[in-house]
């Protein structure tokens, strides 16, 4: 703080501390606390509200403990968004590896230019392509059916497969960056010296690069997970009825069954989910908030 | 014994670049061998190819006899300390120094109890559970050496080990290194450009020059009988004066120089008229009034530049006809004559301690 009044003096200082702040009450505190505050009311009519019926109660959040499917789906929002963020960080880790240990300076930008391109595409259309990719008469059925592997197309899209897939594909730079950013910054020389004392790279993947790289690990699984369990449009586009996400059933609260109260809840559970998960992982890998920061 | 290294025409390119030129050598089994040379000629690659990262271009490897082509550095039985000593910070001290153990599928009971031994063989018994980042440079160099003699190699390889740390830090483990050495037995090839390290640790020295070995030798020889003028100019200090052979008597010369005859031993095949340079070092060197007469031994007229009184010794620097600069360093042993600059002299030596070697270029 003193740092900042030395460097940009009081006018600077003031204006860069009162936007911060205008964005962190206004834009992010209180219209959290606003929806805390749905959360725990119940819906009503515009005439009731005020009366004598608006009152604070658990209501909304006994709903997903009372409804059987939207437990269903919630459970499976967590374990599929673990299994996405598993599978993500197996799919980068290879990746961010080679890119910071082998390869060349030139060889790594070519090969982040090549990661970053699709992102250049919106993600809805991204999320299209994989739709038209995983289609029964597509592409990968086409072809997998022609070299005579499978028999008859497979329903990519039917179950929750799909859904993963497109996340995995979705949410790869924001694991691959944290990795690559940790593993760069490990002296070769240890691989080297692990080399020579015998280890195989399995082991000094295990005992050396990993350790070394567990903030980047931690930071890449939580945003993936957080993003994944908040996503709306991968399940919306790649799921079926049968795979629904949380998301979607929140969504339909606020805008097809115009419960703002429930869905305010359920929203709530959801973030909270989120933060727990984060600790979890932080606790998991032994990491402290400024770790993560860095 | 432990087991020797040879190494057979050895020659390593990276593209057109030949970073290693057609090497010969055998190391012996329990000998303490050095390369030396200045950064870029070569000595690093050369220590990489022992350890395995790299199979030379062409040429063999053999440690104990074996071919090592196509073995990595996890399978030859050499274990290399880094210029940087690459510990691994995350990791205790015991445990970086039982990795190699731990890779050897040893119990757990067991390395902690050969990670202790060797602690004790470093002289930081106890030690095993700090942290890495608590120790001082000095410790962190013997955990480096600790852990590399836990793997029980044939042959220890050291990359410059000693290069980051203070001038009495590094003469202290000097004499520490050898002491492990002897006391282990194992074949010690050290990497340094750092002559002092090389000639006060070493049985024999390897002076490399862009990528080839000027010349192998013990220590003195070294010093003493260099075998080529890039030897002779790298290794200690050295006063080059130019010419041509005047005359050959046996194992003696006699170099026509811009200053006039000088005289010394022989280093080379030379025949007479051949361009060659005489090589005598500034210890070696006397100094004696202008107006002496010269004696049988090499006797050079000058004039003194400037002197640098550092207590035991005295350095002077001198020109001589034909503008070629000489240093002298003279020892405050019998007490030292007053000389200023512009004082006119004679510097004086033995022809034996003189060299004459064909004036080719460095390389």
């Amino acid at each position: 703080m003193t740092a900042l009044y030395r460097r940009y003096g009081p006018g600077l200082t003031g204006l860069i501390l009162a936007l911060t702040g205008f964005w962190i009450i206004f834009l992010v505190t209180l219209p959290q606390l606003d929806m805390v505050d749905y959360s725990f009311r119940p819906n009503l009519s515009m005439s009731e509200r005020g009366g004598p019926n608006d009152v604070y109660t658990l209501q909304n959040y006994a709903t997903l403990a009372d409804n059987a499917i939207h437990r269903a789906i919630f459970l499976k929002t967590i374990w599929a968004s673990a299994l996405v963020t598993l599978t993500t960080l197996i799919v980068c880790y290879p990746i961010a590896y080679h890119l910071a240990q082998g390869t060349t300076r030139r060889q790594a930008a070519l090969l982040m230019l090549l990661l970053l391109i699709p992102f250049w595409i919106n993600e809805i259309l991204r999320t299209f392509a994989w739709w038209i990719l995983l289609a029964y008469a597509g592409p990968l059925n086409n072809m997998l059916v022609a070299l005579g592997l499978i028999e008859r197309p497979i329903r990519f899209l039917s179950g929750d497969g799909g859904v993963i897939v497109g996340m995995v594909y979705a949410y790869i730079l924001f694991m691959v960056m944290p990795i690559y950013n940790a593993i760069e910054s490990l002296d070769r020389n240890q691989i080297e010296a692990a080399r020579d004392l015998g280890a195989s790279p399995w082991r000094i993947h295990w005992r050396v690069v990993i350790p070394h790289a567990k903030p980047g690990i931690a930071v890449g699984c939580i945003m993936t997970f957080m993003l994944a369990a908040g996503s709306y449009a991968v399940p919306a586009l790649l799921g079926s009825p049968g795979s629904r996400w949380f998301t979607q059933i929140i969504y339909s609260w606020f805008f097809e069954g115009g419960n703002w109260n429930q869905g305010s809840a359920y929203a709530f559970i959801l973030l909270l989910l989120c933060i727990g998960f984060i600790f979890g992982v932080m606790r998991l890998a032994r990491i402290g908030l400024a770790d993560i920061a860095k | 014994m432990s087991q020797g290294v040879e190494l057979r025409g050895v020659t390593m390119r990276f593209g057109d670049f030949a970073a290693v030129k057609g090497v010969e050598l055998d190391i012996e089994g329990g000998e303490f061998f050095s390369f030396l040379g200045p950064s870029g000629c070569g000595k690093t690659t050369l220590l990489r190819l022992i350890a395995g990262f790299n199979d030379p271009t062409e040429g063999q490897v053999l440690i104990g006899g074996k071919d090592m082509r196509g073995i990595g550095p996890n399978g030859r039985p050499t274990a290399m300390i880094f210029q940087n000593l690459a510990l691994f910070p995350l990791m205790k001290v015991w445990e970086n120094i039982a990795f190699g153990l731990e890779v050897r599928g040893v119990s757990k009971a067991e390395r902690r109890k050969r990670a202790e031994a060797l602690l004790e063989l470093i002289a930081l018994p106890g030690q095993g559970d700090k942290q890495v980042s608590e120790l001082s440079g000095g410790q962190k160099q013997r955990v480096a050496i600790a852990r590399a003699l836990a793997v029980e190699p044939q042959v220890l390889l050291l990359d410059e080990p000693l290069s980051a740390l203070d001038l009495k830090l590094r003469q202290h483990m000097r004499q520490e290194l050898r002491e492990i050495q002897r006391r282990t037995g194992v074949t010690f090839i050290y990497i340094t450009h750092d002559q002092g390290e090389a000639l006060t640790m070493s049985d024999r020295v390897g002076v490399m020059s862009a990528g080839r070995l000027q010349q192998v030798a013990d220590p003195q020889t070294i010093y003493e009988q260099p075998a080529t003028p890039f030897v002779a100019g790298f290794v200690g200090e050295n006063n080059r004066l130019l010419g041509r052979i005047g005359r050959v008597e046996g194992g003696a010369a006699v170099l026509d120089s811009a200053i006039g005859p000088l005289r010394g031993r022989l280093g080379g095949d030379l025949a007479v008229g051949a361009p060659a340079a005489l090589f005598v070092r500034p210890e070696r060197l006397g100094v004696q009034p202008a107006s002496g007469t010269p004696g049988q031994g090499g006797h050079i007229p000058a004039t003194i530049v400037s002197r640098a009184y550092e207590g035991a010794f005295l350095h002077l620097t001198a020109e001589a006809a034909g503008g070629t600069v000489l240093t002298v360093h003279l020892a405050n042993s019998a007490g030292l004559p007053d000389l200023q600059p512009g004082a006119a002299v004679a510097l004086i030596y033995r022809p034996e301690d003189a060299i004459i070697l064909p004036a080719e270029a460095a390389a």
